[in-house]
This record gives structure tokens, sequence and C-alpha cells, in this order.
């Protein structure tokens, strides 16, 4: 069974990210990029596939400018086969990305699509249930575990009340929770052979893919910051002033 | 004004908090128009048509909706899409599911975690684990989006009565299949509906910690107890108690931090908390520099101190 990942270059999660002073956006020059952690998580559920033998080949995908291939280079490094690059020179909304995975997805004959739940930087969360529905396929969204068998993909699920289970019919869209697995360092003689391995760059157009954006940013701004309180010297003080000043207890 | 479809999440007993705070963002938006899905659901239906604000109730009631799946009920919100200018849900796992879902369908691109309403194509939405906020405009005729539930007071329960109508499109689902749940028994409120949450986070060692320490006084305070991530992945609590960028957000009027460094993904799922009080060992962990009392110190004596302290008061 072939498995489609993909992988979003993000700003590093460790980085406070800045507000541009203009209020068009972020300001990420010179700063950190990584793959979106939730696609590391996906990357390393695929390879764990391909090591029992349930996966056949990992394609990993990212859309966006050249310097994607970085990412994918590190996903080829953790285990996947191939890349494919859809260039972009601009960063394309949740649907326009959903409709170039829908064409990748016919191309390559695909039965898995393993994704983060998440981009960490505009924090959608659409991706992966937007490309189900225009796929027709069942999701397993936010999943913190995966069984698959010939016809089926059972999906344990994070929810608010606790974890549910469904079992899905292949083909299917998995999203990624954080507790799904530990993404694996790749050793030095596996990041020398991912060089080797292929990426290709295509335009969307070839995959027939026409998309005008439906959402304009108006601004960016910093959200009101707290300021610092202060510290209390003893429990008392702390329960005083709960009850007395917050009037919170 | 629009016609504003609403999601009414329920457990199948009653309807969730969170629904009635997408109503309030809902009637921003024009006539709230609730619709309940689930089996057996003439109560929750009767439940909805009372919230303020609604003026009718959609209600799919079919065993194919048992489960909450999201097949079925993002086939449900496209069949009823045509008649809305506003189709919104909580920003809960289920709408999360099924918003963006719903929204391929449809050929519209959702807008996630609203928290700010400025116009009928106009919403404010925090991007990166809430350290910005930005202002978008749709140009889809149709609008798809959860709400972030914090950002939205709740609809009182029991205004005028709207009246109910039936839904009879069969929608069918061979895809998906409802196995099982697992559901961690939790006595204390829920987590984004509590007054009070007390916190806890790596610096509680174990669970027994948590046992010992953080739930005897979360029971002295009729609070909801919730944890950071590194708490969660360790071991000591459930998954459903995890706070943060992508666990629960939550805004009550006293968050109590202990044992937690303050990541800014915990932050993003906290900071618009009325009250903050951190209790942590490091005097420099960041939670101070959001906290409103912070208290230097070990919690393991701290602790059993406000344990005995919080007795006094009662
Ligand atoms: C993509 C992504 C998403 C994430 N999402 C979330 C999320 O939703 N929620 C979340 O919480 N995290 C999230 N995280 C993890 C986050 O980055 C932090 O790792 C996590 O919040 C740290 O948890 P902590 O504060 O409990 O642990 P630590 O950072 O280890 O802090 C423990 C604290 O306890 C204090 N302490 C230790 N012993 C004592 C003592 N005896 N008395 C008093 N204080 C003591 C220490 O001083 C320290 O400050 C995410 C990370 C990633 C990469
Ligand atoms: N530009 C992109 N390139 C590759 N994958 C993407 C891209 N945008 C989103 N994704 C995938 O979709 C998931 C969810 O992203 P989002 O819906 O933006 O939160 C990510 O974790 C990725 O797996």
């Amino acid at each position: 069974m072939k498995v489609l990942v993909p992988v979003k270059r993000v700003v590093d999660y460790n980085v406070k990210v800045r507000v541009k002073s203009d209020g068009s956006g972020i300001d990420t020059a010179g700063v950190k990029m990584s793959m979106n952690p939730f696609d590391e998580i996906a990357v390393e559920e695929a390879v764990r596939l391909k090591e029992q033998r349930v996966a056949s080949e990992i394609i990993v995908v990212s859309v966006g400018i050249n310097a994607c291939q970085d990412v994918l280079r590190t996903a080829l490094a953790m285990g996947a086969d191939r890349g494919v690059l859809i260039a972009a020179t601009e960063t394309l909304e949740p649907l326009a990305v959903a409709k170039l995975l829908k064409a990748l997805v016919a191309r390559e004959i695909v039965q898995l699509v393993m994704m983060g739940k998440q981009a960490i930087d505009d924090d959608m969360n659409a991706t992966g249930q937007m490309l189900a529905g225009i796929l027709g396929w069942p999701q397993g969204t936010f999943a913190s575990k995966v069984v698959i068998t010939a016809d089926t993909a059972t999906v344990t699920r994070e929810v608010d009340s606790g974890l549910e289970t469904v079992a899905l019919a292949l083909p299917a869209v998995i999203t990624t929770d954080l507790r799904l697995n530990e993404p694996r360092y790749a050793s030095l003689p596996n990041v020398m052979r991912a060089r080797k391995k292929p990426i290709e760059v295509i335009a969307p157009h070839e995959l027939g893919v026409e998309h005008s954006p439906r959402l304009t940013v108006v601004n960016v701004t910093e959200p009101a910051r707290r300021a610092a309180g202060i510290k209390v010297k003893s429990v008392q003080e702390l329960v005083e002033r709960l009850r007395k000043e917050a009037k919170v207890i | 004004m629009g016609q504003a479809l609403v999601f009414i999440e329920h457990d199948g007993t009653e309807i969730k908090t969170q629904a009635r705070n997408a109503i309030t963002a809902g009637s921003k938006l024009g006539d709230v128009v609730a619709v309940v899905a689930g089996y057996n659901v003439d109560h929750i239906a009767k439940a909805a048509s009372v919230i303020s604000g609604v003026k009718k109730v959609v209600v799919a009631d079919d065993e194919v909706f048992s489960f909450a799946l999201a097949e079925p009920l993002a086939d449900l919100l496209v069949h009823l899409a045509p008649s809305y200018s506003h189709i919104i849900a909580a920003s809960t796992a289920i709408g999360k599911s099924i918003i963006p879902r719903a929204a391929g369908l449809l050929d519209v691109q959702p807008i996630s975690e609203v928290i700010g309403i400025i116009d009928a194509n106009t919403f404010v939405r925090p991007i990166y684990a809430g350290n910005a906020n930005a202002t978008v405009r749709s140009s889809d005729t149709r609008k798809l989006m959860t709400v972030r539930a914090t950002s939205f007071d709740p609809a009182p329960p029991d205004g005028a009565t709207a009246p109910i109508e039936v839904f009879d499109v069969a929608i069918a689902n061979t895809k998906s299949r409802f196995v099982s749940a697992e559901v961690p028994k939790n006595e204390r409120p829920e987590l984004t509906a509590a007054r009070v949450i007390v916190s806890g986070g790596r610096g509680l060692q174990n669970g027994e910690n948590f046992r010992k320490l953080i739930y005897p006084i979360a029971d002295k305070l009729c609070a909801a107890v919730g944890a950071s991530r590194a708490a969660v992945d360790a071991g000591f609590v459930p998954n459903d108690y995890q706070v943060g960028q992508t666990g629960k957000i939550v805004a009550p009027d006293l968050y109590v931090a202990i044992g937690i460094s303050g990541a800014i993904q915990h932050l993003a799922g906290m900071k618009d908390s009325k009250i903050i009080v951190a209790i942590n060992k490091d005097e420099d962990a960041p939670i101070f520099q959001v906290a409103d009392y912070g208290m230097v110190g070990d919690l393991f004596s701290i602790l059993p101190e406000l344990d005995r302290e919080l007795d006094c008061l009662a």
C-alpha cells in the first residue's frame, strides 16, 4: 500500500515569533524553520508501517517554496522513499493544499494519507479533514493509535472526553496527535543516503489545480499582553488575596 | 442579516455548554437555526428550542448519527448548507472534525477558532499558538467556521420556544464505524466549563502526587483538574486533561498552575483566564510572566499548607 505524507515547513516550535510592525504578518526573516511537529509524527508512523511491511512505499510531499526541500530531505532521512515538491511562491491556504493533495493522490494511486492534525503556524487544523471530504474518504482525526489491516484502518482518537476508536474503510486520511509516537532522529548514514533519494518538483497547474485564495489577511496584531502580577510571600497571603482582592474563591 | 446554522453538540443526555457559546457567535451573524443530530434526541431538540436566540431547530434523528461520526455529520451540513450564510460549530474535537470536512465538500475555505467577529465576512483568529491574532476576510459566499467558546458568552438556556423541524433526507455512511470509547470517570466539573481550574505539570513527578496533592485542592475549590502536556505524556493523568495549543482552550475565573513552566504552547490554552496563580520553584519560570499571583517555592510543601488553609475557609 502506498502512503502519502504531506509535510509542511513552519517556524520552529521553540521560536517566539514577532509580529511585523506594519501589521502585515509574522517576521520570519532569519528565523529557524523546521518540519511541522505533527508531520514528523506522521512520517514516523508511515515509516513504522513500512517496517511492518504494511506500507510498500512512502511518498512525502510539501507545498511551498524551494526551501521546503529541506523538510522533504528530513523526511527522506527518517525513511520515506521519495519526495514531491509542489512549487508555490506564496503560502497556500488549506483548501488549495487539499486540492493539490487530492490530485497527487489520484496520480500516485495512494491508499492512505497520513498527515499532521494541525500546522503550528496557521493553527488551522483543517487540511486533512478537507482532503478526506473532497476525496470522499473516511477520516481518522487526532490519532493516538493506528492499526492497519488489508481493508481497514482502526484509529484511536483523542477527543474531548477521552479516547474514541473508529474503524475506517480504506482508503482513508489519518491525522496525527502528539502521543501517536516519538519520531526518530535520522542517523548520519541515513541522512547521507537521503541525499540520493529523488525529489520531483512540479507546478500546481501540472496537477490540473487552479485555485484563487478565499481568505485575505487584513492585518496581524500582537494580542494584548498580560502584565506580570506580584509575588506572594506565603500561602496565607495567597489565599487572603484570592479572597479579598481578586474575589475568586 | 444572514442566516446562521449552528451545530448543537451534545452527549446524548444534554447539550454541551460550548454549543451555547456558538449560538451567541451565530446571533452576531444572523438568525440562528440550531441543528441537532443524533439518535433518539427529541429531548435535546427540545432543550435547543428554548436556548435564547434560537429561531428554529432542525433535528436529524437517525441511527447513522448515533456516535457523532464526521462523515455523516458533514454530509448533513452539506445538505442543509444552501439556506445559510454561515455554518458554525464550537471548536471542539467534533466541531474541528466536521466543519472543515463539510467546507471541503462545499468548496469553502473554513475559518478555524474564531475569537472575534468584525462583520459578516471578517473574523479574528489566533495563529502561532496565540502569539498573534490575524484578522481575515473571506470571499466565500458561504462561511464555515469553528468558534472558540471562551471568546463568546453562552446563550442563556431558557429563552422563548422555537419551532422544531424534522430533517428527513436519508444519509448513509458505509465508510466509518464507531468501535469503542474510553471515557475516564471524572466527577469534577468539565475543564472547558469550570469556573476554577487547578493544573499540574511535570513538577508533580507522578500520578500519585496528582491524586494526593492536586485533587484535594481542586475538590475544595469545586475546580476542574487540568495538566500540561508533559504531565499527560508521562501518564500522570489522562489526555483529556491537557490544556494548551493542541489541548483544551480554557478561560476560567481562576487558573492555578502548579509545577508548570509556562511553555508558549501551554500559555496558548490558558492565558485568557481572569486570574492566574503560579506555584513554581524556579523564580525565572516563564509562567510567572503571566501570573497575577506567583509563589516561588517547593510545591511539595506549599500544597499541603494550601490544603490546610482552604480548610480554614470552609
Ligand atoms: C507541537 C507542540 C504542541 C504542544 N502542545 C502543548 C499543549 O497543548 N499543552 C502543553 O501544556 N504543552 C504543549 N506542548 C509541550 C510544551 O512545549 C512543554 O513541553 C510542556 O508544556 C511542558 O510541560 P511542564 O511545564 O509540565 O514541564 P516542564 O517544562 O518540565 O516544567 C516543569 C516545571 O515544574 C517546576 N517544578 C519542578 N519541581 C517542582 C517543585 N518541587 N515545586 C515547584 N515547582 C517545581 C519546574 O521549575 C518547571 O518550571 C507542545 C509541544 C509541541 C512541540
Ligand atoms: N503547504 C503544505 N505542505 C504540505 N503539507 C501541508 C501544507 N499545509 C498543510 N499541510 C498538511 O496539513 C496538516 C494540517 O495543516 P493545517 O490544516 O494548516 O493546520 C499539516 O500538518 C500538514 O500535514
